[in-house]
């Protein structure tokens, strides 16, 4: 237990006093979150910019509620000639103009955007359609009642926070594993304490306590900066994010132990750590989320042991899922841990 | 118990190295080859050699780092190889790197390697004290000058007050001021009465510390005795050398005992087995200055084993 203690204070103190450790492990992923967070802070609620050429009844005249909606959507901008608003539309500054002929409402739009065309042209026809019911009389059979099965609330931050996570644990884990090992051999160190009577597991082990205690750092200042500065909302089960982050250390440190195995220098291993890290962070989620995403990424995500710990952490952080949703991930990422984890023992040296 | 059990008792002296047959290869190159060593318990045993003579690989089978490809090796009665956790708070390691953890202190560095070997943490006050290294103790180890570094990896290897204490050329790449401080801190462990091995190319080194020396080239060792045996064993002439002009090489070659005389960048040089009628004849004619006299050194017992000069 001394043993182990001493490895572990001389790890700690060791990784705290290089400032370059805190820059790539926290305040490099932080930058990230902050960057993110500014650049969509608004994109749910985002309107389109729609001009009103001259008068536009059918607009103008909406009941008090459905003017209400309307404008949550678009911002208008009037203009009285048609020609300044659709040399707008041809540059992309607004995404359509409006102007009504009698009875007949003209939209122009550039197919430039054809999605946000789309959108505005939809939009648009359904307040038509409504204006029309309601001039006929007609007392609608079905309404369409949309709403988000998240948090009404649900921001890009809720996604953006627990990627952006993810990718700072299996960072941390996978450069805290690999690089001291390889400068420890190399300065000979290695061969130092393994002439102490130490255990193989208490140097292990000592270098697991310091990875966690890394990842849980890194946890705390980006749900902190997160619910702080962007209005991060934790759903229920968060708290599962822990065993997720516990055994995804497990897992990123086995690939550290990996890279830093085959490595001759530090750089070679933080090379190799960087091109593991970084493509998987991509396929993962960790960056874009992966909703979007076309369906054979989603599906290789699933392989990846960040996608299952990005995956696991959105369910239970944002999505309000119950602790249980954790228990996949985890078991994957345990399987992962076993497997890299004996292959890292078959590598391991001592000794150059 | 196995530990005395296994120690061999030669002439009321135990050995507490003892190696047989030890060969190591690397490739092609046999860097050990058929080494016998012991090493009676207390003694300054010194490992010399010129680079590449072996002397590392040597110390490292010793040390259990490395897996022998033929022999045996008992140090303090056991097994060395494979890793034998029971034998090594009792053996003391100085590699030639400065292995350390990084960013600690040196109280740091050596309270850790306290916890290490579980022994009392007041040890660490003592090793800073017997290394000298008291004004430094707040000091990270990256900042240590190369000997300061070098008498902490001393002081690592002796926190656990271990029987035998293995250096590998502790003294290399140290200025003549270090070494000398180092000397010192060397002589105070071995009369503390733990046995000491070092390696070295330093034949002066290995001529002050070492009770007994082996001579080791090619991977053999050549002999192991005493720095006075070897030297006298030589039965090498004395050397006496004086200014040139004092008096003139025929002249020279006249006095009784002299065996040969030169001239020699500016000096005369004779060459006796006997020196005091020489030096007698040498003051009658008012010819000592600029007097020197030399015996044989470790370089003269190297030249006539190996049969070529002593280039570290």
């Amino acid at each position: 237990m001394r043993t182990f203690r001493a490895l572990a204070r001389a790890q700690w103190l060791g990784f705290v006093r290089d400032k370059q450790n805190w820059f790539w492990i926290l305040a490099f992923p932080l930058m990230f979150l902050v960057l993110f967070g500014f650049l969509f802070r608004d994109a749910g609620a985002s309107k389109n910019s729609l001009a009103e050429v001259g008068s536009v009844a059918v607009i103008d005249q909406l009941p008090p509620d459905a003017k209400a909606q309307f404008e949550r959507l678009f911002t208008v901008t009037r203009y009285a000639d048609p020609a300044p608003a659709l040399a707008k539309v041809r540059k992309g500054d607004l995404d359509a103009a409006v102007e009504q002929h009698g009875s007949a409402v003209v939209l122009h739009f550039s197919q430039a955007d054809a999605v946000t065309a789309a959108r505005v042209q939809g939009t648009l026809s359904a307040f038509i359609d409504g204006a029309n019911m309601s001039i006929a009389g007609v007392k609608p059979t079905f309404e369409l009642r949309p709403e988000a099965v998240e948090d009404q609330s649900l921001k890009p931050i809720q996604f953006i926070a627990p990627g952006l996570l993810g990718w700072a644990v299996a960072m941390g884990a996978t450069f805290n594993a690999a690089m001291p090992f390889v400068t420890w051999r190399t300065s000979k160190l290695l061969r130092r304490i393994r002439l102490a009577p130490m255990r193989t597991e208490e140097l292990i082990s000592s270098r697991l306590l310091v990875s966690l205690v890394v990842a849980f750092v890194q946890m705390g200042v980006f749900l902190g900066v997160g619910v702080g500065l962007f209005g991060l909302k934790l759903t229920g089960s968060w708290f599962m994010a822990i065993p997720l982050i516990v055994c995804a250390t497990l897992t990123f440190m086995a690939i550290g132990l990996i890279a830093g195995a085959i490595s001759k220098t530090a750089e070679a291993a933080s090379g190799i750590a960087n091109v593991i890290i970084l493509p998987m962070a991509f396929l993962s989620g960790s960056f874009i989320p992966l909703d979007q995403a076309p369906g054979w990424l989603q599906t290789i995500s699933k392989f990846l042991p960040l996608g299952q710990l990005n995956k696991g952490m959105l369910d239970v952080m944002v999505r309000g899922q119950g602790p249980g949703a954790a228990l996949v991930p985890m078991a994957v990422l345990l399987g992962f841990a076993l497997v890299f984890g004996l292959i890292a023992a078959r590598l391991f040296r001592w000794e150059d | 118990m196995r530990l005395s059990a296994g120690r061999a008792k030669i002439g009321g002296m135990t050995n507490v190295i003892e190696t047989r047959g030890l060969v190591k290869n690397y490739g092609e190159l046999t860097a050990v080859d058929h080494v016998d060593l012991t090493v009676p318990e207390g003694t300054f045993f010194g490992l010399l050699g010129p680079n590449g003579a072996g002397k590392t690989t040597t110390l490292e089978l010793i040390e259990g780092i490395r897996q022998p490809d033929a022999g045996e090796i008992r140090v303090l009665g056991e097994p060395v190889w494979p890793r034998n956790r029971s034998l090594l708070p009792r053996i003391g390691v100085q590699l030639q790197a400065s292995a350390f953890f990084e960013r600690l202190t040196v109280e740091e560095q050596l309270r850790c390697f306290a916890d290490l070997y579980a022994v009392n943490t007041s040890r660490v006050e003592e090793m800073i004290r017997l290394v000298g290294l008291e004004e430094k103790r707040k000091t990270r180890t990256e900042d240590l000058s190369g000997g300061q570094a070098q008498r902490l990896s001393i002081a690592c290897s002796l926190i656990h007050d271990p029987a035998i204490v293995f250096l590998d050329e502790p003294t290399a790449a140290l200025d003549p001021q270090a070494r000398r401080n180092l000397w010192d801190v060397l002589r105070a462990i071995n009369d503390e009465g733990r046995t000491v091995v070092l390696t070295t190319h330093y034949m002066d080194e290995a001529e002050i510390l070492c009770d007994q020396v082996g001579i080791i080239d090619h991977g053999r060792i050549l002999t192991v005795d005493t720095p006075r045996n070897l030297i006298t064993g030589l039965g090498a002439a004395y050397r006496i050398v004086v200014s040139e002009g004092a008096i003139g090489v025929e002249e020279a070659r006249g006095i009784p005992g002299v065996e040969a005389a030169s001239l020699e960048e500016g000096s005369l040089s004779l060459s006796t087995h006997d020196p005091a009628p020489a030096l007698t004849a040498l003051a009658e004619r008012n010819a000592l200055q600029g007097l020197q006299v030399t015996g044989a050194t470790l370089e003269d017992v190297f030249l006539t084993l190996t049969g070529r000069e002593y280039r570290a």
